[in-house]
């Protein structure tokens, strides 16, 4: 069962607008991967709904022919959770692009999903607002995609993830029905939170066509810090330190000494080579508190043996600090034609370890691999730089990660921190998860969508 | 099947640099209008790719999807992996001519004759401009719309023809002596490429550039006649003929006794810069055109290079707005180097222009090929110049030049009623000093 069935493509022509429902080649074609590396699947048809109402027909239109539908934002997910499935329908959220309300007086904002996330923040910086998750596609990915992946970003350790700003939702069942989820009381404990079932379920249980988040005021001030050591260890003992001291920095960002040297070949910011962590650090606030607070954060970062301590006098300079965070990843994709961007994540105190784990790995294997992340929260991103059609490393990479989950589970941590399961890591799941929690979880999905049409077999199979 | 070589025997390694993240969306023109991924770099790469591994075919479609790209390269300068998409670009444009899924008897005709006939020889696009001229100096070309000739003429074509550009009175050969040496001591020895449009509609330009690089220690080499850079024939798919008008180029200067070779088109400079590419199979050019392309500068970065001496008099302006050429800020990475040639500039208030680095519409042809899309970012353009409240703006490239002052002649009541160039007001700063 596809969507090949002439009579489907018209009924989802009547729905919406002919030009609205993509099937030619052309059109299908570019909506085969999302931001995940090495996965491709041709849907079948691609459809632009423009309102709730419009999303609902085109599920009760799939559900009646049995057709898989996945839902997709901008495509920039990293685990393959809108990767469409052979011959499905993919149902486009991008042309639901309207900020519907910016409400001041109770600090929340109502969008649809496919508003940029950026969008979000930039209409909430003209008055004085502030939506923290800044996930690294920020500038392209849809809001509805950021709730539906529960995504992260730099700001994790002080301001949470996605779902610490959600309060409300409006949800296509798999039937077909609409439902709002949630809303804009602080204070809300009739019966389930049942928007949190969605917030990262990854399009499996519901559409989410738009949502209302909570915002804050905007932090009238920010300082940027960079610390070199010479050993991770260190590097992770100042953010001990720094948070014994009741300091929760915005951002502890690191890279490790590959990823310093490739930073350096790239953009020439005259960092040095032979360092082997660079920390960048962000404290953000009331003018008064962030000065006091930079001041305690720079003589920590000495006192626990930073090699050298720099601080940006304004916002231009700190933009040149945070220049080596930002360039990380662009300066490792450049080396190798294939970027593998993993996402494993360990309590704040293993960091240090799993960095030097992950080394030993790659000089096991013989493969290169660039390790930085967020080492306020434990999030570390190790990047395989490879050749998809080199199958002999492939399978080194393959094995390689295998270690690496199998440590990371090992210390308490999770095989993904803020990318999701979706396909890539769908066969780690069960392994971290445990019998009980991982057949809660089918489970509930068996009773949302017993046919399997949204999105199936992301996260795991339905039947085994 | 159409044969799909070019794409098949690209080096795969460039496909598959993209790992389809995303990050070129936003700043790619075609998709924020669209929100259709064919329309955007990644979706475009997707389906060169899909062609080169056989499960696509070249079609009209694709065809259309290749012209529908501006070729404005902003998606290189988002791009974390370093694609080169110029190059994609240039060999799908290729292919798709190859394959012929685009033939029609007219297209073909005009293709012809402008880049197999006029543009390969530079005396006869002298020749049409003097005559061109002639016939705007006459007023002919108010009496025609009068008449409404332009009625015979395909509708299209017709609508574009008042934005025919105003031929210079003089062409750069009458204007720039053949050697140019500076009043003070000789420090650099440069040879001034003049350009196609620039030469015909701008040949003051040139002018002023010489002026600067002789204000500036540089003796100046100008040849008389030029050869056509080859942009126009690389970004349309004709990339033999590209290859001909480079080793032509090369073949031109003596390049051992020059410091540098200046352009001041941002368009030419970018293609300028990447003959080595161009030529990388060709066994007599290939070390000669690396060489090339290491002495090829746009005017503002060798100005600044140089560290250029800053005016002591004003330009007669107070405020300007700087519009970006795509190919000068996104194709050669020169951002900087052209705000710092107007902030040089005594009492000359230098406004940023938002958005000042998303394409205007002109996009070579584009605004010939592709009317439609062409005028949305044009109005885009004009109304963040009107935010700038800016009655000046300059750019540096021909195109963009003209683009913004149709644009402008168009819409009465803007605030900004003229387009310059860096250069000239550099010039004109520089004339204003006493002696």
């Amino acid at each position: 069962m596809n969507t090949s069935d002439a009579s489907f493509i018209e009924s989802l022509k009547e729905a919406l607008e002919p030009e609205r429902v993509l099937t030619s080649d052309e059109d299908l074609v570019p909506y085969g991967f999302d931001g995940t590396a090495a996965l491709k699947q041709r849907p079948g048809a691609v459809v632009f709904p423009l309102t709730t109402l419009e999303v609902a027909a085109c599920v009760k239109l799939a559900r009646d022919r049995s057709i898989p539908v996945v839902t997709r934002g901008s495509g920039t997910g990293l685990s393959g959770g809108s990767v469409p499935l052979a011959g499905c329908l993919v149902i486009c959220l991008v042309k639901m692009d309207k900020l519907v309300e910016l409400d001041e007086k109770n600090l929340t904002l109502r969008a649809q999903s496919g508003v940029i996330t950026k969008e979000i923040d930039d209409a909430c910086a003209k008055v004085g607002l502030f939506y923290p998750p800044d996930p690294g596609s920020m500038k392209i990915s849809t809001i509805g995609g950021n709730v539906a992946e529960n995504s992260g970003g730099l700001r994790g350790l002080k301001y949470g993830v996605t779902r610490d700003y959600v309060m409300g939702m409006e949800v296509v069942l798999p039937d077909g029905s609409q439902t709002f989820l949630g809303n804009k009381c602080v204070k809300d404990v009739a019966g389930y939170s049942m928007k949190d079932l969605f917030i990262g379920s990854e399009g499996t249980l519901g559409i989410i066509t738009e949502v209302i988040l909570k915002v804050l005021p905007r932090p009238k001030a920010r300082k940027t810090m960079l610390a070199l050591y010479d050993s991770m260890e260190k590097a992770a003992e100042t953010i001990s330190a720094i948070i014994a001291a009741k300091i929760i920095p915005c951002t502890l960002e690191f890279l490790d000494r590959m990823t310093v040297q490739c930073v350096e070949d790239y953009a020439k910011i005259g960092l040095p080579t032979d360092v082997e962590a660079l920390v960048l650090m962000e404290t953000d606030g009331h003018p008064a508190v962030v000065e006091e607070e930079a001041a305690q954060m720079m003589a920590l970062a000495r006192a626990n043996g930073a090699r050298d301590v720099r601080a940006a006098a304004d916002e231009n300079e700190g933009a040149k600090l945070a220049a080596a965070r930002r360039n990380a990843f662009s300066a490792l994709a450049r080396i190798r034609p294939t970027t593998i961007l993993e996402d494993v994540t360990v309590p704040r105190s293993e960091l240090a370890r799993m960095v030097s784990f992950i080394d030993g790995v790659a000089k096991r294997h013989r493969l290169l691999i660039g390790t930085f992340g967020h080492l306020g929260d434990g999030n570390l991103h190790p990047t395989f730089l490879t050749n998809e059609r080199d199958q002999e490393e492939m399978h080194r990479i393959e094995t390689a990660l295998e270690e690496i989950v199998e440590e990371t589970i090992r210390v308490g941590g999770t095989v993904t921190g803020e990318h999701g399961v979706g396909l890539a890591k769908k066969g780690f799941l069960k392994r971290q998860l445990g019998e009980g929690s991982y057949e809660l979880m089918r489970s509930i999905k068996q009773a949302l969508d017993p046919q399997g049409l949204l999105n199936p077999g992301k996260i795991f199979d339905l039947r085994n | 099947m159409a044969p799909a070589a070019l794409l098949k025997d690209l080096d795969y390694s460039v496909l598959q640099q993209c790992m389809h993240c995303g990050m070129c969306l936003p700043t790619c023109p075609t998709y924020v209008e669209t929100k259709l991924e064919r329309n955007s770099p990644r979706g475009r790469i997707s389906l060169l790719r899909a062609v080169a591994d056989g499960e696509l075919e070249v079609s009209r479609a694709l065809s259309d999807e290749m012209y529908y790209c501006l070729g404005c390269l902003a998606c290189q300068t988002a791009c974390p992996a370093g694609v080169k998409y110029a190059e994609l670009f240039e060999t799908a444009r290729a292919e798709v001519e190859l394959a012929g899924v685009n033939d029609g008897m007219q297209r073909g005709f005009w293709r012809w004759l402008t880049l197999n006939v006029i543009f390969m020889k530079p005396w006869l696009l002298r020749l049409i401009g003097r005559v061109l001229w002639l016939y705007q100096t006459t007023k002919l070309d108010v009496l025609m719309r009068k008449m409404r000739f332009f009625g015979l003429m395909p509708r299209s074509l017709a609508a574009l023809e008042p934005q025919t550009p105003r031929v210079a009175e003089k062409f750069s050969n009458e204007l720039i002596s053949p050697v140019e040496s500076p009043k003070q001591k000789r420090e650099y020895r440069v040879a001034l490429l003049t350009g196609c449009v620039q030469d015909l509609a701008f040949s003051n330009i040139n002018r002023d550039t010489a002026d600067l690089l002789l204000a500036n220690g540089c003796e100046v080499v100008t040849l008389p006649s030029q050869h056509c850079c080859g942009s126009l024939h690389a970004h349309n798919g004709e990339l033999e003929l590209a290859r001909e008008l480079a080793r032509r180029q090369i073949d031109s200067l003596d390049l051992d006794s020059l410091d540098a070779i200046i352009t001041n088109a941002g368009g030419c400079g970018s293609h300028l810069k990447a003959y080595g590419h161009l030529l990388h199979d060709d066994p007599f050019y290939a070390a000669k055109a690396k060489v090339w392309d290491e002495k090829v500068k746009d005017i503002h970065e060798w100005l600044v290079q140089i560290r250029f001496r800053k005016p002591t008099s004003g330009a007669g302006v107070s405020e300007v707005t700087y519009h970006e050429s795509c190919h000068l800020c996104h194709g050669q990475k020169v951002v900087s180097q052209p705000r710092q040639v107007l902030a040089s500039i005594p009492g000359l208030v230098v406004k940023e222009l938002p958005e000042s680095n998303w394409c205007c519409g002109s996009a070579g042809i584009y605004n010939i090929t592709q009317p439609e899309q062409s005028q949305k970012l044009l109005q885009r353009k004009l109304a963040n110049l009107e935010q700038t409240k800016s009655p000046l703006v300059a750019t540096s490239n021909p195109g963009c030049h003209l683009q913004l002052a149709n644009g402008l002649k168009a819409c009465s009541g803007h605030s900004c009623h003229e387009v310059t160039q860096p250069v000239t007001l550099l010039a004109r700063a520089y004339r204003a000093e006493p002696n």
